[in-house]
């Protein structure tokens, strides 16, 4: 009985010292509520926020791009898309060939739509199409009813309303790719666009705007509840370029089926109204993204329409070479305006033959005539009393031999050698030969359409530096451009000789002249190889440029300026195996020039 | 409100009439609170609706009460005759089930009776208590501090714990054998006997390890590091302090719970309510909950040191731990300060086994305080 008593006793006080512990241990409960509630509580309310806010970015609209005058180069097109939401139908398969039965859907496509629905929780809506004709959207919503789940949505596209015209002018935009830098949370987004060329890809970031944010509640699933805040972003900003839409068109269709390039510059602000590289591709197309065949097509077209002649092709300027051999050999005195010398038809350095174009000969000539006619034997002589050091420093002085630097990607720099660069490249000596054919623009001399544009245009406008751009300058804004140390009676001599070429009888760019209202224009042709003609074939006859495959035909150049006594503009035209400068490049020249001054005519300021 | 010392020294047992008044209400009340937040935070893990949870549980705690009263009028002296029987029909049952379960696929936890569904392990928590207190009230002083006094209450708990382990229920599992261990320290056991027990259970922790399942394992660690599966096994633990901890002082208001109510907070309505609770009623609303529940053990135990026999305490005692357990276990869990073990708030999480099982318990309890002044001989 006693141990009975202890036993209750043991109960009771154990029993006590339970439930103390258990109430400490309810209370330590206490501790960590606070703990979590109120120690941590900003940390959690962060994190909860984080859970449930999904911030989207707002994709801004991209600057349009404009001429000179207003007209639209680049602009967004309003883009409707197809797009299907599984859980709002009941039978994906049948909504699917319901659609079918009114607009065509490749079996590929229909893969990718299954894949993605199977990826993608059921609520988010995957593509099926984009790019809708008007007729496809009406047709999607007369037959509403039967495409339950079949959603249009509304999305901006890039368009070029001049595509293939301004492609190398504008160039495209494309899907971001791995190696591009991002640098923007916007390029994260997908199916976001960025600029790959041309204009779109130089002014990429002023296009390109600043992204909105969308705060979207979102519940565990990442279903969107209800959008809580919408900050909307800046538009990119709109370019104008000093692109003359109208010379554009003009410069492109001129070379019909030929290939080259062509560049019409403003003489006095060096803004670029035209700005060609024939064939093109359709902008359009590569931003929807182009198959792996039309990829290949374009690659290996042999005309390279992926390749922009006018600042990445490199030729031989030929004859167009001629009036900075004649302006350096004036500026050293090595000749003066009156000095004249005999051509016939070829001379000999050594034992080696140098030919004039002109087999017969053309006589006694001074250095005007030498242009008009273009003879070779003046310039050999010329260049070999002058040394081809003074002749490559002249050629840099106009631009030639350089990057100019116009901001488009892949430009070259061309070569205008010299004694050192001789030495540097090969571990030899310059040969006097060497000096010879420099003098007509062959040899080791390459030059790029726009850096002939540019020379073209410091000669026109009697010497000032000036350097071309894509940027629409205002007017009567001030003008900077340094003039060039040279004697400008020299310059207006060299200029006779390229009136005369297109204007005077004998002149070997006669056949492009024109005269409206008394406004001419003054230029010169060149004609360069690029195969050689062996002694065999000169004996034979050499074979004609009609019977020779297009890539073996001489290159056909063209530079001119107008109007001839207060120029404005001035051109280089490039065609590519176009057999002659007279016959092919100088008609492209002088219809641009035509053209620009019957724009100029009839233009009504444009504001 | 009952007097504590109010003594009487009947040894008949209290008329229909006495029992009815010695029911203590305000420990009724207390139970129906609790039961009314859980039937509240229901409602609103339905988004505001009465279904599909609410309107149910408010129909099972009403069975459940209906139980309890039942039980509560019942001479607490039957509970002490009927204990071992009813312990081996628990251990059946869970023979049944643990067979059942090998033959079909799977975890099976219960017995379907075509209306309810019976985890025989709910019984077993009750059946345990009252079959160990019906053992020490019969056993001595001194046989309860030798060792072989305690090997049979040792089997008696660890053979249905074990069977329960495997099943797998590693939560219901530790639940019987903590309540047991309780039972065993009110009792008497010495200390250094739970210290040798603690220790063997330190160096056999290894071992062990390779007979919990992966599932369990990954339970525990990912415990340790919740950061270890941020979108897996560790996305509980997070949710629910992100949830919790974002609720702060006054909470986000009923109906109000963004992490529940946009499902980032998993089982909202079983296990992880509490969290929810925290979430809309912040600290206060939690404090609240806890301290409910801190007066319900508080009586309980009052209830035990008030009645005059051994049974009636112990069975008070070991139910009223078996409460705590289940309140201590969720909660702890769902505030990550403890593996996340299956186990759910009593009154408040929705299930009805749990309301039963729970009311059962209670309903006990409150026979045992019905008949506090019934003297039970020593068998």
């Amino acid at each position: 009985m006693n141990r009975d008593n202890d036993k209750g006793k043991v109960l009771i006080n154990r029993s006590l010292i339970l439930g103390a512990v258990e109430l400490f241990l309810l209370l330590c409960l206490i501790f960590r509520l606070y703990y979590l509630q109120v120690y941590q509580a900003d940390k959690y309310k962060t994190l909860a926020d984080e859970n449930r806010i999904s911030t989207r970015l707002l994709v801004p609209p991209r600057g349009v791009i404009y001429d000179r005058h207003g007209v639209m180069l680049a602009t967004n097109r309003q883009n409707f898309q197809v797009m299907i939401v599984a859980e709002q139908t009941t039978n994906v398969q049948e909504t699917l060939d319901a659609l079918k039965k009114i607009m065509p859907i490749t079996e590929a496509e229909e893969e990718r739509v299954k894949k993605d629905l199977k990826k993608n929780r059921s609520f988010v809506p995957i593509k099926i199409k984009d790019n809708l004709s008007w007729e496809e959207v009406s047709k999607i919503q007369l037959n509403a009813p039967d495409l339950p789940g079949i959603i249009i949505d509304e999305g901006l596209s890039r368009y070029y309303p001049y595509g293939e015209k301004t492609a190398h002018v504008i160039g495209y935009v494309s899907s971001v790719s791995d190696t591009d830098v991002k640098d923007d949370p916007l390029l994260e987004v997908p199916g976001f666009k960025i600029g790959k060329a041309g204009i779109e890809k130089l002014y990429e970031k002023r296009l390109r705007g600043r992204g909105g944010n969308l705060k979207l509640e979102v519940n565990a699933i990442g279903r969107v509840m209800k959008e809580i805040e919408r900050v909307d972003g800046i538009p990119g900003d709109r370019i104008d370029l000093s692109i003359d839409a109208r010379l554009q068109t003009k410069a492109y269709e001129l070379f019909g089926e030929e290939s080259g390039a062509a560049i019409m510059l403003d003489v006095n602000s060096g803004e670029i109204l035209a700005f060609v590289s024939v064939p093109a591709y359709d902008p359009n197309m590569l931003t929807q993204g182009l198959s792996t065949k039309e990829w290949n097509e374009l690659n290996k077209n042999e005309r390279k329409p992926l390749m922009n002649k006018a600042v990445a092709g490199q030729y031989s300027p030929g004859s167009t070479f001629k009036m900075v051999v004649a302006l350096a050999a004036l500026e050293s005195g090595v000749i003066t305006p009156q000095t004249r010398s005999f051509c016939a038809g070829r001379m000999f350095l050594g034992d080696h033959a140098f030919h004039c174009w002109k087999h017969i000969g053309h006589g006694y000539l001074d250095v005007v005539q030498a242009l008009q006619h273009s003879c070779d034997i003046f310039f050999y002589e010329t260049a070999q009393k002058l040394g081809i050091n003074k002749i490559a420093e002249m050629a840099r002085r106009f631009g030639l031999g350089q990057k100019i630097d116009i901001g488009l990607e892949n430009e070259k720099e061309g070569l205008i050698p010299d004694t050192e660069w001789k030495w540097r490249r090969f571990g030899e000596p310059w040969q006097q030969g060497e000096s010879l054919i420099s003098g007509i623009g062959q040899g080791y001399i390459l030059t790029t359409p726009i850096q002939l544009a540019t020379m073209t245009a410091r000669i026109a406008n009697g010497g000032y530096e000036v350097v071309p751009t894509f940027t629409k300058k205002d007017k009567g804004s001030p003008l900077n451009f340094k003039k060039m140390p040279i004697n400008s009676s020299y310059i207006s001599l060299v200029k006779q000789g390229m009136y005369d070429v297109v204007n005077a009888p004998g002149g070997t760019a006669l056949g492009s002249r024109f005269d409206f209202h008394g406004l001419k224009m003054a230029g010169k042709t060149g004609t360069t190889q690029v195969r050689r003609i062996t002694m065999k074939e000169r004996q034979t006859g050499i074979i004609k440029q009609e019977d020779l495959p297009w890539k073996y035909r001489n290159h056909a150049l063209f530079v001119g300026y107008a109007p001839h006594d207060n120029p404005r503009y001035a051109v280089a035209v490039l065609v590519e195996h176009g057999r002659g400068g007279s016959a092919v490049a100088a008609p492209i020249g002088s219809k641009l020039l035509l053209e620009a001054l019957k724009l100029d005519a009839t233009s009504q300021p444009v504001e | 409100m009952y007097k504590f010392y109010e003594t009487s020294f009947k040894s008949q047992p209290p008329t229909m009439r006495e029992k009815f008044q010695n029911i203590s209400f305000s420990f009724v009340l207390l139970l129906c609170i609790l039961a009314g937040i859980g039937v509240v935070m229901l409602y609103s893990a339905a988004n505001g609706s009465w279904s599909p949870w609410a309107l149910n549980q408010l129909m099972r705690f009403g069975l459940g009460f209906a139980v309890m009263m039942v039980l509560a009028f019942i001479d607490v002296r039957i509970f002490m005759r009927y204990a071992y029987l009813f312990y081996f029909v628990s251990l059946v049952l869970l023979i049944i089930v643990e067979v059942e379960g090998h033959i079909g696929m799977g975890a099976q936890r219960w017995i379907n009776l075509g209306f309810m569904k019976l985890q025989p392990s709910e019984l077993m928590k009750i059946a345990l208590v009252l079959a160990l207190a019906r053992y020490f009230h019969s056993s001595s002083l001194q046989s309860i501090e030798t060792t072989k006094g305690l090997i049979t209450p040792a089997l008696m708990v660890l053979f249905p714990a074990f069977l329960v382990m495997t099943q797998p229920d590693l939560g219901t599992a530790l639940m019987l054998i903590f309540s047991a261990g309780a039972i065993f320290f009110a009792v008497g056991v010495q200390m250094w006997k739970f210290g040798v027990l603690l220790l063997g259970a330190l160096i056999l922790m290894p071992i062990a390890w390779n007979f919990l399942h992966e599932y369990q394992q990954n339970r525990v660690l990912t415990f340790l590091d919740p950061e270890r599966d941020p979108l897996g096994a560790g996305y509980h633990i997070i949710q629910s302090k992100i949830a919790l901890g974002s609720g702060g002082v006054f909470g986000k208001g009923f109906l109000k719970g963004t992490q529940s109510h946009l499902n980032f907070l998993p089982e909202k309505h079983t296990d992880f309510i509490f969290t929810m609770l925290s979430e809309e009623f912040g600290m206060i609303g939690a404090i609240f909950v806890v301290i409910i529940n801190v007066l319900i053990i508080a009586y309980c135990f009052a209830f035990a040191l008030r009645s005059t026999s051994y049974f009636g305490k112990l069975a008070a005692i070991g139910l009223a731990t078996n409460f705590f357990l289940y309140v201590m276990i969720n909660i702890s869990m769902v505030l990550g300060l403890i593996p996340v073990v299956g186990i759910p708030l009593p009154l408040i999480s929705y299930g009805g086994t749990v309301i039963l099982s729970v009311m059962a318990g209670f309903g006990i309890i409150l026979s045992v305080n019905v008949n506090r002044n019934v003297n039970i001989g020593k068998d």
